[in-house]
C-alpha cells in the first residue's frame, strides 16, 4: 500500500542487478552453452542441439535418481511439517522458557552442513558411534554403510534433525500472531481443541506454512553436503540423490554435455514446482 | 438465562498484589438480574474488560465469588458456564461458510443437524445474514463479520449472558446506528441478558437499562441513563456522561447558601456537607445553563456551531462554563448573565454528591 | 495559498480511487475531509502529501507545482490513526527528531521542545518513553512532533479513532486551537459528522472517491448542496421520502400534506425528495410548522437528555431524536412531528433546491 513515487529508488536495485548477473545470469548461460554443444577440450566445441536433453531424459540413471530425490523430499516434507508444527503448538506462549526453547530450537540451524554430516557420520557408525551401537544392541542390525534402509533411515533422520526447527520457528511465529481474542471465541463456542487447531489455528498459519514447505522443499531437493559426507551416494546408488549424480557426471566422469543439460532440467523443475505451489497456495488465499 | 452476582470480587494481575494500586479490580459487588440490558462504562484501563473475562471464566479473580442463580462458578471454565461473548475485533471462522460458523457453536455440542438448521436460519433471518449465508465468512465487510459473531452468540438457547465488549469499535458511524439498534431490538425480542463494555457514553446510554460507569477498577454509579444524566452520584460521572460533561464550579457555603465567586445559587441539595470536607462544589449540565436577566454576570469566550445546538463557553472569575444553545435562540456578544436551573444543580463534596 | 488539486485522479490498476478532483485549501485554515472508510480521504491526503502521485493533474502548494515533489523536499507533517512514535526515543527525543534531522542548533531545539511540549500539557512526562504512556499522551507526543516542525501542510488522518470518548472530545476541542495561528494549512479526515461540526473550519464530503461539496463547515451542514452531501454529513442518517407536489401543496402520503414553505410555492408541480435531520421529526416540542405523522415503533433509545426513536413512518425507516425523555415499547404507536419548515427539499437529480451556491470562489472546488 506504501508506495511513493519516488523514482530514486531504482538506483538502490542496480547492485542488486549487478550481482545476480555475475552469480546467476552468467554462470547460468555458461551451462546453457555447454548443454547444447560437444567439447573434447582445448575449447573446441561442436554444435549438438537437444541431444544431451534427449539422452538425460531417457536415461535410466537420471529416471533414478529423479525418483529418489522425490522419494526424499516427499518423505521429509510429510515428517517435518506435522512435526514442526506440533513442536511448534507445545512450545510455550510467555513466561522464562519461551527463549529457552527459541535457542534449543536454533542451535541445529547453526550448524554448518558438512559438519552435519560429518557429525551424524561418526553418530551413526555401528561399531562406535553412539546411535549405531545403541540400534545394534537393541538387536536390529543396522549398518548405513552396508545396508540401503540404514542409509536412507539416517539420511532423512539427520535432515529431520537438522531442518525441523526451521518450520517450528516459522509455525511459532505465525501462532503468536494468533489474536487472543480467537481463542476465547473457541472457547465460547465449545470448540474442541481439534476444532481450534483445524479452524483457527491451521488457517491462520496458511501463509508461514505456505513459505515453509516451500523453503524445505527448495532445500531438499537440491541437498548435497549433508548425505555426500554421510553416505556418499552409497551404499551402491541408493542415496545418490539428483545433485550428488550432478557432480559425478560432471566432475567423476567429466561429461559437460549431459551434466549441463540435467542442471537444467534440475533447475526447471524446481522452478516449476515452486510455481505451481505458489499459484496454487495464493489462489487459494484470493478466494 | 441467569441472574449474574459478584461478591466482593477483586483482581490483580500481579502474583503477590500488596497496595490497592496493584488491583486492576478494586472491589466490586454487584447483582445482574435475568434478561437485563446492562452497560459497563469507563475509561480505558478502569478495569471493565477484566470485570468482563472474569464473568465470562476467560479469568479466575483473586478474591470474591461469581455466581449465576446462586450457584458458585467462580472456578468453572468458560465452556460450562454457558456464555456467549462478541469481541472488539469480529472473531470469524476463516475457512468456512457464513452458515458453518453460525453452525459451530451448536454442532460443537452435538445438535441434531436439523434443528441446527432451524436455529441458524432464523437467527441468519434476524441479522439479514440470509442472502450471505453460502459465502465464505473471510469475504464479508467488517459489519457482516460483527454481525456473524454476533450470531454466534444468539444461535443457541442455553446461553446465561450474551456479552459485547467495545463491539462496534471498527464500525463506520452510520452502519453503527443499524447495528446498535439491531442489538437493542435483539434484546427486546429475545429477553437475553445482556452486557455491553464500552468507553463510549452514547453507545452505553442507548443500548442499556442499567449502566454500571467504572472508574480506577471500582463501580462509582449504577443507574438507569436517566438517573446517570440527572443525578451523577460523583463528579467523574457528571464529567463522563453528558458531551460536553457536567460543569464542576466550586463554590463556597455561607450559612447555608451556596455562593459561586459571590453569588447565590440555588441547588436541589437540601442537604449540607459535613465540615470535615476539603472541597465543595456545584454540578450542573450544559443542558441546564441558561441566559437570564437576573443571573449573574459573566463573559462570553467562544460559540461553537455544532448544527443542531450551539456550544457557548462562558466565562465568570476565573471559571469556565459550558452551555448547551438551542439552534434557534439568540445568543448575546460580549456579556451576558446566566443563572443555573435549580432542580439540575447539586452539591458535591469532595466530588460525592449531597441530597 | 495553501494547497490545491488541479483535475486530480489517481488509479491503481483498473481500480480507480479518486474521480477527478479540484480542491483548493487555503493556508491558515482547518479543513476536514468527511468521508465513510475507503470514501477516498486517505488517499487524498496522501496525493496531498506527495506519498503517492496522480494518475493525472496537478497538486500545487503556495502557488508552486509540487506534483513529482518527493514528500521529503516538501515541508509536510502527518499523524496517523495509529500511534507513532519511535518506541527508543524519550517524548522530548521524539518531539526533537524532525529539528535534528533538519541540523537545528541544540539549545533552540530544546527551546522549542519545551514550548511546544507546554502547550500539549506533555512537560511532566517528557523524560519517558512511548510503552509508558496511554494512549492519549502518545498521540499527543506524535502531534507535538508534527508542530515543533512548522509544516507548511499538516496532514491528520482520524487521529482520534483509537482513543477514549473523553479524551477524544477534549483534543479535538483543542487542535484547532493548536494550529490556529502557525499559518499552516490543516488537513483533518474523520468519518464522524459529529466530530467534523466540533472542529468547525470548512469541510469537503467525500463519496466513493469523489469530492462531493466543500465549504464552510456549518453551511455544509445546514444547507447541503445534494442528497449526497447531506448524506455523508449525517449523524443519525438523515431520513429521506418522496414527496408529491400539486399545486401549493407537499403530500408525503394522501393524508399526510403540507402547504409548501415559503420559497418553494412556485415549484413546478412533480415529485421531489424530503431530507429530515432526526432533529427535525420529533416528539412533542414546537408545534409551529410542523405536521403531525404517525409512526410504527421498532426501537427506543434514551441517552439521559435525548430519545431516540426508530420508527417506520409511512413506510419509511425513518429515525427521530428529541429532546427528554419519552420511553417507548416496540410497536407503539407514537406521534411525531415533522418539522416541514427546515425540511431539505431535493430535485430529481438529488440537488437542494434554494441552495445558493457560495458566491466566493473558495467556498467551491473550481
Amino acid at each position: 500500500m506504501l508506495k511513493t513515487a519516488n523514482q530514486k529508488a531504482w538506483y538502490f536495485v542496480v547492485p542488486v542487478v549487478v550481482l545476480v548477473a555475475f552469480n546467476a545470469l552468467i554462470p547460468l548461460m555458461t551451462v546453457v552453452n555447454y548443454s547444447v554443444q560437444e567439447t573434447f577440450g582445448d575449447n573446441v566445441f561442436f554444435w549438438e542441439g537437444v541431444k544431451w536433453f534427449e539422452e538425460v531424459l531417457n536415461s535410466d540413471r537420471f529416471h533414478d535418481s529423479f525418483l529418489r530425490q522425490l522419494a526424499f523430499t516427499g518423505m521429509i516434507l510429510v515428517i517435518e511439517v506435522p512435526l514442526g508444527i506440533g513442536v511448534a503448538l507445545s512450545m510455550p506462549r510467555k513466561g522464562p522458557w519461551v527463549s529457552v526453547c527459541l535457542v534449543l530450537m536454533a542451535l541445529p540451524l547453526l550448524i554448518p552442513w558438512n559438519v552435519v554430516g560429518a557429525m551424524w557420520n561418526i553418530f551413526a557408525l555401528p561399531d562406535i558411534g553412539l546411535l549405531g551401537r545403541s540400534i545394534n544392541a537393541l538387536g536390529i542390525d543396522y549398518n548405513f554403510t552396508q545396508q540401503p534402509e540404514s542409509a536412507w533411515m539416517t539420511t532423512v533422520l539427520m535432515d529431520v534433525w537438522h531442518w525441523t526447527s526451521l518450520v517450528v520457528l516459522l509455525a511459532y511465529a505465525g501462532l503468536c500472531s494468533i489474536p487472543d481474542a480467537y481463542y476465547q471465541a473457541a472457547k465460547i463456542d465449545g470448540a474442541s481443541a481439534w476444532s481450534v487447531f483445524w479452524r483457527i489455528q491451521l488457517p491462520k498459519l496458511k501463509r508461514v506454512l505456505t513459505i515453509a514447505i516451500l523453503l524445505r522443499f527448495m532445500d531438499s531437493f537440491m541437498i548435497y553436503t549433508e548425505p555426500f559426507v554421510l553416505t556418499g551416494g552409497g551404499p551402491g546408488n541408493t542415496t545418490t540423490f539428483l545433485s550428488i549424480d550432478l557432480v559425478k557426471i560432471a566432475l567423476g566422469q567429466f561429461d559437460l554435455g549431459p551434466a549441463a543439460a540435467m542442471s537444467l532440467i534440475y533447475f526447471l523443475v524446481v522452478l516449476l514446482v515452486c510455481w505451481v505451489f505458489y499459484t496454487l497456495m495464493m489462489r487459494h488465499e484470493g478466494q | 438465562m441467569a441472574k449474574i452476582s459478584l461478591e466482593q470480587v477483586k483482581h490483580s494481575y500481579l502474583a503477590q498484589p500488596a497496595k490497592s494500586e496493584d488491583y486492576a479490580v478494586k472491589q466490586v459487588d454487584a447483582v445482574w438480574q435475568d434478561g437485563g440490558a446492562y452497560a459497563l462504562l469507563g475509561p480505558s484501563g478502569c478495569g471493565k474488560t477484566t470485570l468482563l473475562n472474569i464473568i465470562s471464566g476467560l479469568l479466575v479473580p483473586s478474591h470474591g465469588r461469581v455466581l449465576f442463580n446462586d450457584t458458585d462458578v467462580t472456578k468453572v471454565p468458560t465452556i460450562e458456564r454457558q456464555i456467549a461473548q462478541v469481541f472488539q475485533f469480529p472473531v470469524v471462522y476463516d475457512t468456512m461458510t457464513v452458515f458453518d460458523n453460525l453452525a459451530f457453536p451448536l454442532r460443537n455440542r452435538g445438535i441434531a443437524e436439523a434443528k441446527v438448521r432451524d436455529r441458524v436460519m432464523e437467527i441468519a433471518g434476524m441479522l439479514d445474514l440470509e442472502s450471505s449465508l453460502r459465502r465464505r465468512a473471510s469475504g464479508l465487510t467488517m459489519d457482516g463479520k460483527q454481525k456473524i459473531s454476533l450470531g454466534r452468540g444468539l444461535v443457541r438457547d442455553d446461553v446465561n449472558v450474551i456479552m459485547f465488549d467495545e463491539p462496534l469499535t471498527v464500525i463506520d458511524p452510520h452502519l453503527k446506528w443499524r447495528l446498535r439498534s439491531k442489538l437493542k431490538e435483539l434484546h427486546k425480542r429475545l429477553g437475553l441478558t445482556m452486557i455491553y463494555v464500552t468507553h463510549d457514553q452514547t453507545e452505553a446510554l442507548t443500548f442499556a437499562d442499567q449502566v454500571v460507569v467504572m472508574y480506577d477498577g471500582t463501580v462509582v454509579q449504577v443507574g438507569t441513563p436517566v438517573e446517570l444524566f440527572e443525578c451523577p452520584n460523583h463528579t467523574f460521572v457528571g464529567h463522563f456522561i453528558g458531551s460536553p460533561g457536567m460543569n464542576i464550579l466550586p463554590c463556597e457555603l455561607d450559612n447555608g447558601t451556596v455562593r459561586c465567586a459571590g453569588h447565590a445559587v440555588n441547588t436541589a441539595s437540601s442537604g449540607r456537607p459535613r465540615s470535615d470536607v476539603t472541597k465543595t462544589e456545584i454540578g450542573v449540565r450544559p443542558e441546564f445553563v441558561r441566559f437570564d436577566d437576573h443571573g449573574f454576570p459573566v463573559h462570553i469566550v467562544k460559540v461553537d456551531d455544532l448544527g443542531r445546538y450551539r456550544i457557548v463557553e462562558v466565562r465568570y472569575a476565573d471559571q469556565r462554563v459550558k452551555m448547551i444553545v438551542e439552534e434557534d435562540a439568540a445568543i448575546p456578544s460580549g456579556s451576558a448573565r446566566i443563572s443555573f436551573d435549580p432542580a439540575a444543580t447539586r452539591i458535591y463534596a469532595d466530588g460525592w454528591v449531597v441530597n | 495559498m495553501g494547497i490545491e488539486l488541479r483535475r486530480v485522479t489517481k488509479q491503481l490498476g483498473s481500480e480507480t480511487h479518486i474521480y477527478e478532483t479540484n480542491l483548493v485549501l487555503e493556508s491558515g485554515e482547518f479543513n476536514v475531509l468527511l468521508g465513510t472508510t475507503l470514501s477516498g480521504k486517505t488517499t487524498l491526503m496522501r496525493l496531498m502529501a506527495g506519498l503517492e502521485r496522480p494518475s493525472s493533474g496537478e497538486v500545487w502548494h503556495n502557488g508552486e507545482n509540487v506534483t513529482g515533489l518527493p514528500v521529503q523536499k516538501r515541508n509536510v507533517a502527518m499523524v496517523y490513526q495509529a500511534f507513532v512514535n519511535y518506541p527508543n526515543f524519550t517524548v522530548f527525543d521524539n518531539i526533537a527528531s524532525p529539528l535534528r534531522v533538519a541540523r537545528v542548533q541544540a539549545d533552540e531545539v530544546r527551546r522549542r521542545v519545551e514550548g511546544i511540549a507546554e502547550l500539549l500539557k506533555l512537560t511532566p512526562i517528557l523524560e519517558r518513553l512511548p510503552n509508558e504512556l496511554s494512549g492519549g499522551q502518545q498521540q499527543r507526543t506524535a502531534l507535538a512532533r508534527a508542530l515543533v516542525k512548522d509544516a507548511a501542510l499538516v496532514l491528520l488522518d482520524e487521529p482520534l479513532a483509537n482513543l477514549d470518548y473523553k479524551l477524544r472530545e477534549e483534543l479535538r476541542d483543542e487542535l484547532p486551537k493548536l494550529f490556529q495561528d502557525t499559518g499552516a494549512t490543516v488537513v483533518y479526515a474523520t468519518s464522524e459528522p459529529l466530530e467534523a461540526l466540533m472542529l468547525g473550519g470548512y469541510t469537503a464530503t467525500l463519496e466513493q472517491g469523489r469530492v462531493v461539496e466543500y465549504g464552510p463547515t456549518v453551511r455544509l451542514y445546514r444547507s447541503p448542496g445534494s442528497l449526497a452531501s447531506a448524506r455523508v454529513f449525517s449523524d443519525p442518517p438523515i431520513n429521506t421520502a418522496q414527496v408529491e407536489k400539486r399545486g401549493p401543496i407537499f403530500f408525503l402520503t394522501e393524508s399526510v400534506h403540507w402547504t409548501a414553505p415559503a420559497g418553494f410555492r412556485d415549484l413546478a408541480d412533480g415529485h421531489y425528495t424530503i431530507g429530515v435531520r432526526p432533529h427535525h421529526l420529533t416528539i412533542g416540542g414546537i408545534d409551529q410548522g410542523v405536521v403531525k405523522v404517525r409512526a410504527r415503533v421498532l426501537v427506543a433509545e434514551i441517552s439521559g437528555s435525548e430519545s431516540i426513536v426508530h420508527a417506520d413512518v409511512e413506510g419509511n425507516l425513518w429515525v427521530s431524536e428529541s429532546h427528554g425523555i419519552h420511553p417507548f415499547e416496540v410497536g407503539d404507536i407514537a406521534e411525531l412531528f415533522l418539522h416541514v419548515g427546515r425540511c431539505l427539499y431535493f430535485d430529481n437529480d438529488g440537488s437542494l433546491i434554494g441552495h445558493q451556491a457560495d458566491t466566493a470562489s473558495r467556498d467551491r472546488p473550481h
